[in-house]
């Protein structure tokens, strides 16, 4: 086949942030990442810090709710502000 | 990369639950309860602590039958009427004499509910005819609460493992869960005597008007993959063209809350600021009464506050903003929607199956024995009419008994190669993948038909349409490309919401009249035929393969209806906004 589709990635602004400065992932915490239902953010290996990996966000709230050191910010999605 | 990458991971249980939000957690505790031998696995695709559809608690009870308060004769024959008549009275009698026991237990085991100074239960009146509506404004640990007594029963957890399909013994009994991991992509394959079923509403079945995949009244986890995994292992659904469909506060997607406001003086009001129903109880009556309203020029709906008392407002504020879906508050933040100076602008929800709310499910007895052998099932997915979160718990609790009793001196049955190979093929393709679909897109599409062919009114013509453009989506998902365990579980889900949504346009083109107000209202067929459908309609999978229809008696009536209840949810509609 002489044609083949490549991906186009979508780029979206993640509705849920961490603060760098607060999250002790570092020191094992993982726990934002345990409880999201949608299993959406994750431990950056580089930093050591927790991040928004996919943008399927159901503005629920455990992620901010949970984080013992209050690091975790939900904003609405963007397209239901 | 070939199939022999992904590790084989065997294990085996007595009891295997799946889904670990309401349903399932209680489910598993009565099991153990029952039998303190058996080996029971509760199984879920996020993680138990914060799954499902009470992962921030609940405001409150929406079907309490509370003794002095409300009877249990007295209920069912509400739901009885607030269903258009098609009960199984026999399921809804069980969970309304069983209702004050779960009350208590929960309360036990440290669950807040309202009370009043005297320490009985506030319970407030929302339906039309009887009080059961209990709040809970502090309900917001009930999923702490639950962890506890899973740890102190010693069940066996299993996060983020997607199940996709139950493997069956010759006798065509259940014997077996298949799933994958959604970050390792390891395969799972559980040996099990029997498994309930508690996976919640298929909730990701239309499209949000916002167009936001995941800006859902439900869970998103919930994509109806109980409901899909029932079908496939030859079990019968209930009465599925009555769909869940919501008032909802618009884009946000989460409820506007009657049920919290409406005892404190809230209601549901037109452009005009004046009530159109007497009555904010959810029903397809109700809902039809909201569509007109929507749709007649009136439009839109609004949840008004604005004239009640400072203090009222913030008794509102404290339970709306931090339970159940406590990010409202900064929606409304957002917009500068103040309940003091403005109404708050509501919506009609997207379709979906879920007996929570309606009366769509998996189809159940009074012990949650589903027409399967070995196959339970509970909560919004199970048929049981208007279940709510109270329904989820009771039905868990006589799952957890009938299964316990089910496999007492019972033996593994042998697990099906075959099968096994089908399965691990099926679901492993889009990783094997080099080239194709986004899981997303196909997602989008596929739920945008949903919206264009099955939304109410349903229209002959257009869910035939449906059915040829779900057939072309199976082709599509015959392309999928998953680019991690991750998106592997988005793909599976694409699969899941594209059988439900044949078993909607099935289901709806089958029963040939209109019932249950705008849940199923045929524009070819407008008027209720009790002479022809008063019936229940079953939908299954034959021995062939191909997914068919059929009528089910109602079952006589254990609470006889009076002539002048029966159409009382028909007189929704206030005298004062007819005009
Ligand atoms: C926003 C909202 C507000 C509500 N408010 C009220 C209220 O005020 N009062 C009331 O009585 N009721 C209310 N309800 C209804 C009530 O919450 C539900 O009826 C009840 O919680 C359903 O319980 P369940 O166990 O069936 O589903 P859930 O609690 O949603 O659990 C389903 C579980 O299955 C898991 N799962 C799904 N698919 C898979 C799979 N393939 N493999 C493994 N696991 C899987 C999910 O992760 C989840 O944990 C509300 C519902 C919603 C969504
Ligand atoms: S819970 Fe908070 S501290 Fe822990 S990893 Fe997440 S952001 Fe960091
Ligand atoms: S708000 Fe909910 S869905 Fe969104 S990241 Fe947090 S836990 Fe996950």
């Amino acid at each position: 086949m002489s044609q083949k589709a490549h991906d186009i990635f979508f780029r979206s602004n993640a509705p849920v942030t961490v603060d760098e400065d607060k999250c002790i992932a570092h020191k094992g915490c993982t726990v934002c990442v345990e409880v999201c239902p949608m299993d959406l953010l994750a431990i950056n290996p580089l930093t050591q810090k927790a991040y928004m990996q996919f943008d399927e966000c159901w503005y629920c709230m455990p992620c901010e709710t949970d984080c013992p050191t209050g690091a975790v910010k939900v904003e609405i999605p963007y397209l239901l502000r | 990369m070939s199939l022999d990458n992904f590790l084989n991971l065997e294990q085996e249980y007595d009891i295997v639950v799946i889904g670990g939000g309401t349903a399932g957690p209680m489910a598993a505790i009565k099991a153990k309860e029952r039998n303190p031998n058996l080996r029971i696995l509760l199984l879920d695709k996020a993680n138990v602590k914060r799954s499902g559809a009470i992962s921030m608690g609940m405001d409150g009870l929406n079907n309490a039958v509370i003794p002095g308060h409300a009877t249990p004769e007295q209920y069912t024959r509400e739901i009885t009427i607030a269903n258009d008549g098609i009960v199984n009275q026999a399921t809804v009698y069980a969970y309304a004499k069983h209702s004050f026991t779960t009350i208590e237990q929960l309360d036990r085991w440290g669950v807040k509910f309202e009370k009043d100074g005297t320490g009985d239960y506030a319970v407030k009146k929302v339906h039309h005819m009887g009080s059961y509506v209990l709040p809970m404004p502090e309900g917001h640990d009930i999923k702490k609460v639950l962890y506890r007594q899973l740890k102190r029963a010693k069940i066996a957890i299993t996060n983020r493992i997607v199940s996709t399909r139950l493997l069956t013994d010759a006798s065509g009994a259940v014997c077996g869960v298949l799933g994958f991991d959604c970050r390792s992509a390891d395969f799972h394959i559980i040996k099990a005597k029997a498994v309930i079923l508690c996976c919640g509403a298929a909730g990701r079945l239309g499209l949000p008007a916002s167009g936001y995949l995941m800006g859902t009244y439900e869970n998103p986890t919930n994509a109806g993959d109980g409901y899909a995994m029932a079908y496939h292992a030859g079990a019968e659904l209930a009465n599925l063209e009555c769909f869940q469909i919501n008032p909802l506060i618009k884009d946000y997607n989460g409820p506007a809350c009657a049920y919290v406001t409406g005892p404190l003086g809230g209601y549901t009001a037109n452009n005009k600021g004046n009530r159109f129903i007497e009555c904010d109880y959810w029903s397809g009556q109700m809902m039809w009464e909201f569509y007109q309203e929507l749709q007649g020029g009136n439009g839109p709906v609004f949840l008004k506050l604005d004239h009640l008392a400072e203090e009222t407002i913030q008794t509102i504020e404290h339970i709306l903003h931090s339970n159940e879906r406590p990010s409202r508050g900064q929606f409304h933040a957002n917009r500068n929607t103040d309940y003091r100076h403005k109404m708050v602008e509501m919506h009609i929800s997207e379709i979906g199956f879920c007996s929570g709310h309606s009366a769509s499910g998996v189809w159940v007895n009074e012990r949650a024995e589903t027409s399967v052998p070995g196959l339970y099932s509970a909560g919004d997915m199970a048929a049981v009419p208007h279940n709510y979160m109270l329904g989820a718990f009771t039905y868990g609790w006589f799952a957890g008994h009938s299964a316990a009793d089910y496999v007492a001196g019972k033996e593994f049955s042998a697990l099906d190669k075959e099968q096994i190979a089908r399965e691990k093929q099926r679901v492993y393709a889009p990783l094997l993948r080099e080239h194709g679909l986004p899981p997303a897109q196909v997602e989008y599409k596929l739920r945008r038909f949903v919206n264009d062919y099955l939304q109410p009114p349903k229209v002959t013509r257009k869910m035939e349409l449906a059915l040829e453009r779900f057939d072309q989506i199976e082709e599509d998902i015959a392309q999928l490309k998953a680019a991690n365990p991750h998106e592997l579980m988005r793909a599976m889900e694409v699969a899941v919401i594209r059988d439900c949504a044949e078993m909607a346009a099935r289901a709806s083109l089958f029963r040939q009249e209109s019932r249950w107000g705008l849940y199923h209202h045929r524009v070819d067929f407008p008027e209720r035929d009790d002479a022809n459908w008063f019936y229940h309609c079953h939908l299954k999978k034959d021995q062939s393969g191909r997914m068919v229809s059929h009528k089910r008696e109602v079952e006589p009536y254990l609470i006889p209806l009076d002539d002048h209840e029966r159409n009382a949810y028909d007189k929704l509609r206030l005298k004062a906004a007819n005009g």
